[in-house]
């Protein structure tokens, strides 16, 4: 569709909404009604689910409260607020929250833009390749993390120090010499095929015209991907970026089935170490604080993240 | 739906009709040769190690942590059989029911909320957007406690019927950002003749719009679907003996003691099958799906 074709949809389209909003104030507050009920259940269902249980986070976090110690909690002030920023542990944990999600939403994204531009080539069973290679995003994320643990990182019979000793490297104990890198390893394994699958999309959905104008005007390859493909793909990545860091700043399964946080407390990212806290140490007022701290921090980054891709597509709007 | 109207789009992502025709200029040559063999590596590297465990379910469990490898052995069902006499069926059928309830849920709220954001906006529409994506940036940890005790209270602890709450509430928000951009695809003449000839809200929903949308809810619900199978962090701190779905069930089939690679590889390959098989048939449905955020 052209845009012209598309501006003319979308004026049609406004005209429409304007001329249903125009009517007297007592119809308009029942058309207001009309319009907002539909949006009702799903938004009291969400605030009931998640901000309710929310709100009893910040109440808990307030408090002195042990599972195993019931009868002697009591209000405590921020008194669990301050004792986070002295445990060395939340620190670790906080860092290993950034480092699993930076580095695997950034590594899968460019392994996912590769791969994606070698599949936009016309080749022989480029249908099997794509469907060989979203496979990791489909397999179950507790499968994934007992298949890398034990089939492919195992010190004795893994394949990767198989794969390693063939080219003469002595065997690795991975999952306890580089617990991180064993994770991140998992991660972006999981997390590439569903950037591929994005970035695929924009470069499908790129004008052909426009592509073949530019190869007429004898632009190279690299001249035509910087100019052309990679703004188009902009949006792509945007959000290939959000849904990824969404998710994968949530990522506990690979954490508790590869090292369960260690050596130590060496891998454990913040879900895991307040999932041991609250789960394994029944410190519910601990817990809840770094629940709290947690969100705060997500809306932080979230909302510059969430306006940049509300506000680009407003603009289009 | 692409036959009702003229203006509808046709650069839609995941569609093949533009793909039909190669780009001239990289049809063949020795770089296009190497470039080929160069994504078959990759796609095989990928893949390896979903093969390899697929390979090893088929093994006895001392061939499956041999060292070196064994690639070369008689195929055995020994494990699927194990997996299945070790009570694998009450798992598969509390994740049957807390995925398709919830899915099921999920649509259910999930149509008429979008189809108030995309086609009769309310004031502020981009404000509950956000909110709604917000809710998903909620670290699931956050909450896990007082959900934990307020499920304790009100003995729901270890019943499917508070995942199905769950993963309803997990699911909700990208279910309603997928949707309305499937919604907004409509033309306004489609609506505009729908209101002419007199069709109600709910009419104008049922014998209009939904047709339209088929394959976007389709595509969302596949999304949905995916997220709830395989979630694992609700499941194993809310459900213990009765209420356990898959995931817990892959984690039980290792033991401190003996070998269990071999058993280990054939519960995650079952476990795994039916999203894999769902994904690999709907390929273009999830890209399109997962993309259409961001076009619109």
């Amino acid at each position: 569709m052209t845009t012209t074709a598309l501006a003319a949809q979308n004026n049609r389209r406004q005209a429409l909404r304007g001329g249903a909003a125009d009517p007297a104030a007592a119809h308009d507050r029942a058309e207001a009604w009309r319009r907002r009920a539909p949006l009702l259940p799903a938004l009291v269902f969400t605030i009931i689910v998640t901000q309710v249980p929310f709100l009893v986070t910040i109440w808990y976090s307030l408090r002195s409260e042990n599972l195993l110690r019931p009868g002697e909690d009591r209000f405590v002030g921020l008194a669990n607020y301050a004792d986070l920023f002295a445990d060395s542990t939340f620190r670790q944990a906080a860092l290993n929250s950034v480092i699993f999600t930076l580095g695997c939403v950034l590594v899968a994204m460019l392994l996912g833009i590769g791969l994606a531009l070698l599949l936009d080539r016309p080749f022989a069973g480029r249908g099997l390749a794509r469907t060989l290679l979203i496979t990791p995003f489909l397999i179950m994320p507790v499968a994934a993390a007992m298949i890398w643990s034990v089939s492919m990182f195992n010190p004795t019979y893994g394949m990767v120090n198989w794969a390693i000793g063939l080219v003469g490297f002595d065997a690795v104990n991975w999952t306890a010499t580089f617990p991180v890198l064993s994770i991140l390893i998992a991660l972006v394994w999981q997390w590439t095929p569903f950037m591929m699958l994005l970035v695929l999309a924009g470069l499908q959905a790129q004008p052909k015209d426009v592509l073949e104008a530019a190869q007429m005007d004898g632009a190279g390859w690299g001249r035509t991907f910087t100019a052309i493909t990679l703004p188009q793909l902009r949006r792509y990545i945007e959000l290939g970026i959000l849904l990824g860091a969404i998710y994968v700043v949530n990522t506990f399964d690979q954490i508790y089935l590869m090292t369960a946080g260690g050596p130590g407390t060496a891998s454990a990212n913040l879900p895991f170490y307040i999932y041991q806290r609250a789960f394994l140490g029944f410190d519910i007022g601990q817990a809840a604080a770094m629940g709290v701290v947690v969100v705060i921090a997500t809306i932080i980054v979230a909302t510059f993240a969430l306006r940049l891709i509300f506000r680009s597509f407003e603009q289009k709007d | 739906m692409t036959t009702t109207t003229p203006a509808a789009p046709a650069a839609r992502p995941g569609s093949s009709a533009p793909r039909s025709q190669p780009r001239p200029d990289r049809g063949a040559g020795p770089r296009s040769g190497l470039l080929t063999a160069l994504t078959w590596v990759l796609a095989i590297g990928f893949f390896f190690p979903v093969l390899w465990m697929v390979l090893t379910a088929f093994k006895q469990e001392n061939q499956a942590a041999s060292d070196p490898p064994t690639w070369l052995f008689t195929p055995t069902l020994d494990q699927f059989r194990a997996v299945i006499e070790g009570g694998a069926g009450v798992y598969f059928a509390n994740s049957l029911i807390a995925t398709g309830l919830s899915t099921l849920l999920v649509i259910a709220l999930g149509v008429p909320a979008s189809y108030a954001l995309a086609i009769r906006p309310v004031k502020k529409t981009s404000d509950v957007l956000f909110f709604f994506m917000s809710t998903k940036m909620l670290p699931v940890v956050a909450v896990i406690v007082p959900i934990y005790v307020i499920a304790g209270r009100l003995h729901v602890l270890d019943t499917v019927w508070t995942l199905v709450v769950l993963y309803t509430a997990m699911n909700l928000p990208i279910a309603v950002w997928m949707m309305r951009s499937f919604f907004q695809e409509i033309p306004g003449e489609v609506l505009e003749a729908a209101s002419m000839d007199g069709a109600g809200l709910l009419r104008t929903l049922r014998s209009v719009l939904m047709p339209m949308v088929a394959p976007g809810l389709a595509a969302t619900a596949l999304i949905c679907v995916i997220f709830a199978w395989n979630e694992f962090f609700f499941a194993l701190n809310l459900t213990a003996a009765r209420a356990s779905t898959v995931p817990i069930f892959i984690t039980s089939t290792m033991t401190s003691e003996g070998l269990f690679l071999a058993r280990l590889s054939a519960a995650s390959l079952l476990a795994s099958l039916p999203v894999v098989v769902a994904g690999w048939v709907a390929q273009k449905q999830l890209v399109r799906g997962l993309s259409m955020g961001a076009i619109k």
